[in-house]
Formats: structure tokens, C-alpha cells, sequence
């Protein structure tokens, strides 16, 4: 066996956590149950790698296979990975049935016609989801398997979640392939990055819990509002303005849990605003500024500012329109149309 | 009663029974709530001032996460003739010792207390400040 496999399939059982090793090697499937009751999960993971290893050469493992642990691997941890969407568009309105074959098909026989060494590896999961994984070489080197691209693409949505290779030339013929292979005619990159595949997928798919402006007057959140049991003998002087701030956030955040996002990101291009006197910036440049919001989880610390009484009920719409505009990196220009919804540009 | 700032909403005064003590909170991490007070204290009649207002500055525990400078709370206590404490209501021991502190002084300033009344607070910072 090829000593490249053996040494990657060596380096992937590493990166597994201890005791979900056995688990992920049932899922690949390679090793058969008597191979796998042979291993001893109890010694250190550097030893257990080298019986893997051992097995696989028995089995006479190559880099396809090898391939398929890895996409499992980051199936299972895919929010270690950053991941950036992208939206196809078709020409017509034509609905063609989805052929999975042909789509494999079309795909290889793009990259490959680009590139002739290339690792193209699909897994198809039970949520429609088709991940693809690509490691990339040139037409002299053999595919580093150690920086590859994964795709997500869920056939009946014209949006495909990438985790791109750090090869940054290899996204175009990337992008060329998709739209081949899934008789789109055009791919363009939103302006929505995250950790959490999922949450990108909730917000893309509206899987969230979103909230709508008509809203029944008498609807209270008495449930959500007081967490802590209430002595009935401390009296809330304020108690109608808080649950007008609670009910002001609902009215943005809704119930649900909201998508997991790390970062916002606003681009300014705005000029600078100051008094005439003060001789500021009087060059009639706009001024360049990036503002980065980081968190966690953003969407909920933003959701829980107005009750925590850290800000006013109504927080900026730059801030609230994250999930429905589907983007967390904004460019904001210069108001020229009193019309907000042009304020903000791709 | 508690309330987020001054002044009272006017629509629940005559719910209201009388006041005998007004804790002004500030929370060491938010320089918004030490701004607060400060506007509210602009409401307070200035009968309270003679031992029924005090400030307790919370969240002393976690000092590394300060945003309010100590001598601007000390000079408000100054300014306002009125008592500092400090707590942390992150740990209970604390919490129910500065409760208890404060019920004593409301007590004394219900006169509840014969022989003290809430003007004995104002002579006894008089005589810290001396130091």
C-alpha cells in the first residue's frame, strides 16, 4: 500500500477524540467488525493509529478510501471548518429532475479535464445533503490531500456551502465545475461566513424561527419574561416599560434559538461628518473604516442586550437584518436615496 | 420597590407607600448605570438627603472588568452627603451581609430605632471624611 495513504489515514485517526474512534471506523465501514473487535481501544492513541494503519494494508487501502474517513471526519466535526455559501442561478425557470449520477459525472469530468491530478470523493447523507471532497494537485504534482475543499450542496436548493481549500486559485475551477455539473449558468459568493454550517443552512433554508410584524396586541411573554421566581413583595416600578423592551425584542428575535454566527462585519465608505471649525478630514474622501462584531454566538448576545438592560429596545436594523438578508459582511456606502433599503450595497 | 430610573413612573403613585430609603445601585462593570444615577439623582427632593439615600456599588468582586473609576463614586457619595457601600452580590455571603446592613438602615430611617434617626448617617461621614 501506497506509504502516502497509510501515513494520512495515520494523521486522520489522530485527530479523532480517543473514544470516537471506534464509532468513526464503524461508519466507514472499511474494516470489517472482526478487524475492528481486534484493536484495542484502550492503549494510546499514537499506538492505536498504528493498528488502524496496520489493518488498512491488510485491506490494502488507497486514497479513495481514505478519502471517505476524511469526509467523515469532517462531516461529524464540520465546525472546526469555516464555511462560506454560495448561490447558483439557473437561466430558466425550467425544473429538471436531479440526476445524482450524472451530476458526479459532469463534476469529475469538468475538474478533471482542468486538472488531471485531482482526488474527487462524494458521500451522500440522509438529509439530501451531497458533500464532495476535493483535494487539488497540478498537472505535475499529485493532489495535496491535506488541504482539500469540501462542498455541501442539497440538490433541491440552488445554494452550495463551501469550505475552501487554502489553495485560493483552486476556487474558481471549483465554482466552474458546480454550475456544470448541476445545469446552473451562474455561482455567486453571498456575503455570509460562519462555523456553524448548520446555522448557515437554517438561515439560507428560513429553517429559523422568524417573526413577523403583524402580532396579536395581546400576546404577552409572561413565560419568558420573569426566569427567576418573583417575590410577590418587591414591586417592579417599570414593569410595563420592560415588557414593552421584551416585547420589542421579540418582535425582532422571535423565540427560537437564533443562528449561530462569530463575526458581523461593516465595511464603511462614508464620508466623515464633522463641524466645519474643526478642520477634520476636509479632503472630500470617503472614510474607510471596518467595524467587526465577534462573539461566540452574536445573534443570541444581540437578542439578549435589550433585556439585560445593556441596550434600547430597538437595536440597528444593520444589526437585526442579519438573518433575513442572509449576510454578516456589509459594505455600507454613502446614502444617496432616501429609500433605506438602498443605504446598504453587496 | 425597584426601579430602572428616575423618575417614577407618575401612573403608580398612589400604590406607593412612603419612602423611607433610596439605594442608588451602580454596577462597577457599566459606566451606563453610574451615568444613570446620576440623572436620577437630579429628581431626588432634598429632604432625602438628610440619610435616606445611599449608593451601593455592586460587582466589586470582579475588578479586572471596571469601568467606573472609584473616585467618581467616592466624590458622588461626597457631593450627595450620602453613605458608599460596596458589594458583590455574585457571592452570598456578601449579598446577605450588605442585605442586612441595609435593612438596618432602613429601619433607622423609618425611626424604628429610637434615639437613632437617618440624620445620625450624615454625622458619621462628617467624621470619616476628617481622616
Amino acid at each position: 500500500m501506497d506509504e502516502t495513504v497509510a501515513e494520512y489515514i495515520r494523521r486522520i485517526v489522530l485527530k479523532i477524540p480517543k473514544d470516537e474512534i471506534k464509532t468513526m471506523l464503524q461508519k466507514w465501514g472499511f474494516l470489517s467488525e472482526a478487524q475492528l473487535r481486534t484493536l484495542n481501544f484502550h492503549q494510546i492513541k499514537d499506538s492505536i493509529s498504528q493498528e488502524v494503519v496496520q489493518l488498512c494494508v491488510e485491506n490494502s487501502a488507497d486514497i479513495k478510501q481514505a478519502a471517505v474517513l476524511d469526509i467523515i471526519y469532517n462531516h461529524i466535526y464540520q465546525n472546526k471548518r469555516m464555511w462560506s455559501v454560495y448561490q447558483m442561478k439557473k437561466s430558466g425557470e425550467e425544473l429538471e429532475y436531479f440526476d445524482i449520477t450524472d451530476f458526479k459525472k459532469k463534476f469529475k469530468g469538468r475538474l478533471r479535464s482542468a486538472l488531471k491530478n485531482v482526488t474527487i470523493t462524494f458521500k451522500e447523507y440522509e438529509d439530501n445533503a451531497i458533500w464532495i471532497r476535493v483535494a487539488w494537485g497540478t498537472l505535475h504534482k499529485k493532489p495535496n490531500q491535506y488541504k482539500p475543499s469540501y462542498v455541501v450542496y442539497h440538490s433541491q436548493t440552488p445554494y452550495v456551502f463551501v469550505s475552501a481549500s487554502m489553495l485560493k486559485s483552486t476556487l474558481p475551477l471549483l465554482c466552474q465545475a458546480l454550475i456544470v455539473a448541476s445545469n446552473y449558468h451562474d455561482i455567486r459568493e453571498m456575503e455570509l461566513r460562519s462555523h456553524s454550517l448548520n446555522s448557515l443552512k437554517d438561515i439560507v433554508f428560513k429553517r429559523y424561527s422568524q417573526n413577523f410584524q403583524t402580532y396579536s396586541p395581546k400576546h404577552l411573554q409572561g413565560g419568558n419574561m420573569e426566569p427567576k421566581s418573583e417575590d410577590l413583595r418587591v414591586v417592579q416600578e417599570n414593569r410595563s416599560e420592560k415588557e414593552r423592551r421584551h416585547r420589542l425584542n421579540w418582535e425582532v428575535f422571535g423565540d427560537g434559538p437564533q443562528p449561530k454566527l462569530e463575526y458581523a462585519q461593516y465595511r464603511l465608505e462614508t464620508m466623515f461628518k464633522s463641524d466645519p471649525k474643526m478642520n477634520v478630514l476636509d479632503k472630500k474622501e470617503p472614510f474607510r473604516c471596518l467595524v467587526k462584531f465577534s462573539s461566540p454566538h452574536l445573534l443570541e448576545s444581540l437578542k439578549s442586550l435589550a433585556p439585560a438592560g445593556m441596550a434600547d429596545a430597538r437595536l440597528s436594523p444593520l444589526l437585526t437584518c442579519i438573518p433575513h438578508k442572509a449576510r454578516n459582511y456589509f459594505k455600507i456606502k454613502e446614502k444617496k436615496v432616501l429609500h433605506p433599503e438602498n443605504f446598504v450595497s453587496p | 420597590h425597584l426601579a430602572t430610573s428616575l423618575p417614577l413612573p407618575s401612573e403608580r403613585d398612589h400604590l406607593r407607600p412612603r419612602i423611607d430609603l433610596i439605594v442608588f445601585m451602580i454596577d462597577i462593570k457599566s459606566k451606563y448605570s453610574l451615568k444613570n444615577v446620576e440623572t436620577s439623582l437630579a429628581h431626588v427632593d432634598a429632604s432625602f438627603f438628610l440619610g435616606k439615600v445611599c449608593f451601593l456599588v455592586t460587582g466589586v468582586g470582579r475588578l479586572n472588568s471596571c469601568s467606573v473609576e472609584m473616585n467618581a463614586v467616592c466624590k458622588l457619595g461626597e457631593t450627595y452627603c450620602s453613605p458608599v457601600l460596596f458589594c458583590e452580590l455574585e457571592l452570598e455571603g456578601i449579598r446577605v451581609s450588605t442585605a442586612q446592613r441595609l435593612l438596618r438602615m432602613l429601619q433607622i430611617c423609618a425611626g424604628h430605632t429610637p434615639g437613632v434617626s437617618a440624620l445620625s448617617f450624615v454625622s458619621l461621614m462628617r467624621s470619616s471624611d476628617d481622616n
